[in-house]
């Protein structure tokens, strides 16, 4: 029956040309338009590190401000002070674990060429292991050069096609805020999208040198400073000495059993400096995991929500759309369907066929909207070009193309209800009648 | 073989109600040809339309070979209408896009008879009706005549024990009319049994009886 069902479904497309066409595109336009949102903001809320989650952990001491409120509803500030990340450092004792920040510096190219800005991070030999960074050449510095503040930086693969021609720059030197670095590693592309260790929708940087060295040379720091106090004295060292909050913390633990012990092994770091008179506010520290983080600082924000449900609307209207050119198509049939039902055909079936016409017209739909989503897409590209994160989040893998054509016919078969319902209401005598 | 006692059929609508079938009592035995004779508006096709099972009717009793009808739900209706019945209709009432064969396998496929089977049946059914050569033509490609038979044939290919006909000739020119209802007439002498409405009493007179029907009532026999 199904495969009559099927060729019946085809005669009636054949039968409303038009009307078909318009319910194909008005399904494909819902759904393209729906697929492309829906992989954006999947493909952005995504964890670019999951076989990690359980063992990498964002680290918060709250050393705010007692008088006021912090950066987010928990009043928990997200960064950490330098005493606080240098004593986690050098107390901690987990697997691995890295203090950071995001530097920008002046990089001074042998021969010629004009100096530039690049942008780098500062953070300790465990980060490169702890974010499965890939070495092409080379690997992380050594622990005694992060204590020796050496003048070391590992290259990402795109500062070094253009300083070195791809090659292995491994002992090479380049310049750096005016001082000699040696190049210990150079990594193969990285596509750590987000940049789940700080936070953000923009790819990893170009160079990574010590944190001790960055500290040192006072290299400009980018991303957020939040001094709650006022400074006491001038300069670097009593900014470093303050309670300004500007660093980011994470610790990578060889079990995640582990996560009760080291939050506790904070908290006691906590009481010990309240009894120094820091952390004035009650005690309260915490760990994220990569996945719980994203989520804590809300990295996919509300406008994407909306914008989803904007979508789905729009899907919906398109589907109401579809409701109505079904019904002109399904009642416009009456003297077909007086002869099935006359036949033999019982309302179940004559519904049923409606549904399976429906359907295959929803398979087309989604079929052409897939087109639609991947044009839409690619349009986004070509308008963003060369940003590669958009080039990252545009992606649509063959689940998604499954799940748009399964989307598609559902929803086709849910715009079908009512006009199946009404087109196989009748009874024979008044399909006869009405088709005359 | 059909057997009506007290049949009434009314429409209603919000301010009318139409009486038309009222207290209807027929028996047809198998192998007859029944001619029933009205005028316009007489009830003729709402009383082939209760009896062809197209519609349900508000009093009396039916039993068609065996089963009482009168209380049996859409599925099983359907069932019933396309194993014991077959129809012929005044407009003929083929399905413009599907070819000849496609028409024919229509009530085929609700019965869910094999590929090959239908096929057979279709061959023979045409065969009968003498447009064997037509099979793969569409409805639109043959005259009015040659379209009747074609729908005679899709009434019978499935072997039913009752064959109604609605005004069969009616828009047919007589000569073609003519050779439709010989045709009839050739399929009732084979041992079908047809319930024919008309009003032409020629036709009528060739039949094995006739009934005529006025507003609704069946006069005499
Ligand atoms: N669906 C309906 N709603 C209301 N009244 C109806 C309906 N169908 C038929 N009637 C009425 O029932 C009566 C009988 O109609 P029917 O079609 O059976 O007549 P008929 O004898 O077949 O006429 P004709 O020879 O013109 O085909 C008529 O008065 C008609 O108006
Ligand atoms: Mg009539």
């Amino acid at each position: 029956m199904l495969r009559y069902n099927i060729f019946l479904a085809a005669r009636g497309i054949r039968r409303h040309p038009i009307l078909s066409a318009l319910m194909a595109v008005a399904v494909a336009l819902g759904i393209a338009m729906f697929m492309s949102i829906f992989t954006i903001s999947q493909s952005m809320s995504k964890n670019p590190l999951p076989q990690k989650n359980d063992f990498l952990y964002r680290v918060q001491l709250d050393a705010g401000d007692p008088n006021r409120p912090g950066d987010d509803p928990e009043n928990r500030p997200h960064q950490l002070t330098y005493m606080d990340a240098l004593a986690l450092m050098r107390e901690g004792w987990a697997l691995r674990q890295s203090a950071m920040f995001g530097i920008s510096a002046i990089i001074r190219p042998e021969g010629a060429e004009v100096p530039f800005e690049v942008f780098g991070r500062a953070a300790y030999s465990d980060f490169f292991s702890m974010f499965d960074a890939p070495f092409k050449y080379g690997g992380p510095w050594s622990d005694p050069a992060d204590e020796n503040r050496e003048r070391v930086v590992v290259l990402a693969a795109s500062i070094n096609d253009q300083l070195f021609g791809g090659e292995d720059s491994v002992g090479e030197h380049i310049t750096l805020k005016e001082e000699l670095f040696r190049v210990v590693g150079v990594l193969e592309e990285w596509n750590l999208l987000p940049r789940v260790y700080d936070y953000e929708w923009s790819p990893t940087e170009d160079t990574f040198i010590p944190f001790t060295t960055a500290a040192e040379m006072e290299f400009d720091r980018r991303g957020s400073t939040n001094c709650w106090q006022s400074i006491p004295g001038q300069g670097h060292q009593a900014f470093l000495a303050s309670e300004c909050i500007w660093i980011q913390f994470w610790v990578e633990l060889s079990d995640p059993s582990e996560r009760t012990s080291y939050l506790s092994f904070l908290d006691s770091y906590a009481n010990q400096q309240k009894e120094l008179g820091r952390f004035q506010r009650p005690l309260d520290n915490a760990m994220h995991t990569i996945d719980e983080w994203s989520k804590y600082i809300r990295a996919v924000d509300e406008g994407i929500v909306v914008t989803i449900i904007i979508a789905l609307l729009f899907l919906i209207v398109c589907l109401i759309n579809s409701i109505g050119l079904l019904l002109a198509k399904f009642l416009s049939r009456n003297s077909e369907l007086a002869v099935h039902r006359a036949m033999g055909a019982s309302r179940v079936q004559l519904f049923t066929r409606f549904l399976v016409e429906s359907a295959c017209i929803g398979f087309t739909g989604g079929l052409l909207g897939l087109v639609f989503a991947w044009l839409g897409l690619m349009g986004i590209r070509v308008l963003f070009r060369g940003e590669s994160v958009v080039a990252h989040v545009t992606q649509l893998d063959f689940s998604l193309a499954v799940g748009t054509i399964l989307l598609a016919i559902a929803a086709s078969l849910a715009a079908s209800l009512y006009p199946a319902w009404r087109g196989s209401r009748g009874t024979p005598a008044s399909l006869l009648r009405d088709a005359k | 073989m059909l057997e009506m006692s007290g049949v009434a059929k009314r429409y209603r609508t919000a301010t009318v109600e139409t009486r038309a079938l009222e207290g209807v009592n027929l028996s047809v035995l198998e192998g007859e040809f029944v001619a029933i004779v009205g005028p316009s508006g007489s009830g003729k096709t709402t009383f082939l339309n209760v009896a062809g099972l197209l519609e349900s009717f508000d009093e009396g009793t039916y039993e068609l070979d065996g089963d009482d009808v009168s209380k049996l739900n859409d599925s099983k209706r359907s069932r019933l209408r396309n194993q014991k019945i077959g129809f012929i209709f005044q407009n003929f009432n083929l399905i413009p896009d599907l070819s000849v064969f496609d028409n024919i396998d229509v009530p085929l496929r609700y019965r869910r008879f094999p590929a090959r089977e239908r096929k057979d049946r279709i061959q023979n059914a045409l065969d009968r009706v003498g447009l064997l050569g037509r099979i793969h033509h569409l409805p639109g490609q043959l005259s009015g005549g040659q379209q009747q038979r074609v729908a005679i044939a899709r009434a019978l290919v499935g072997e039913p024990r009752l064959l109604l006909a609605d005004e069969p000739t009616g828009n047919l020119d007589s000569k073609t009319a003519e050779g439709v209802f010989d045709l009839l007439l050739e399929l009732h002498s084979s041992g079908s049994t047809i319930l024919m409405v008309t009003h032409e009493d020629s036709l009528a007179s060739h039949t094995t009886r006739s009934i005529h029907i006025r507003d609704g009532f069946f006069e005499s026999e």
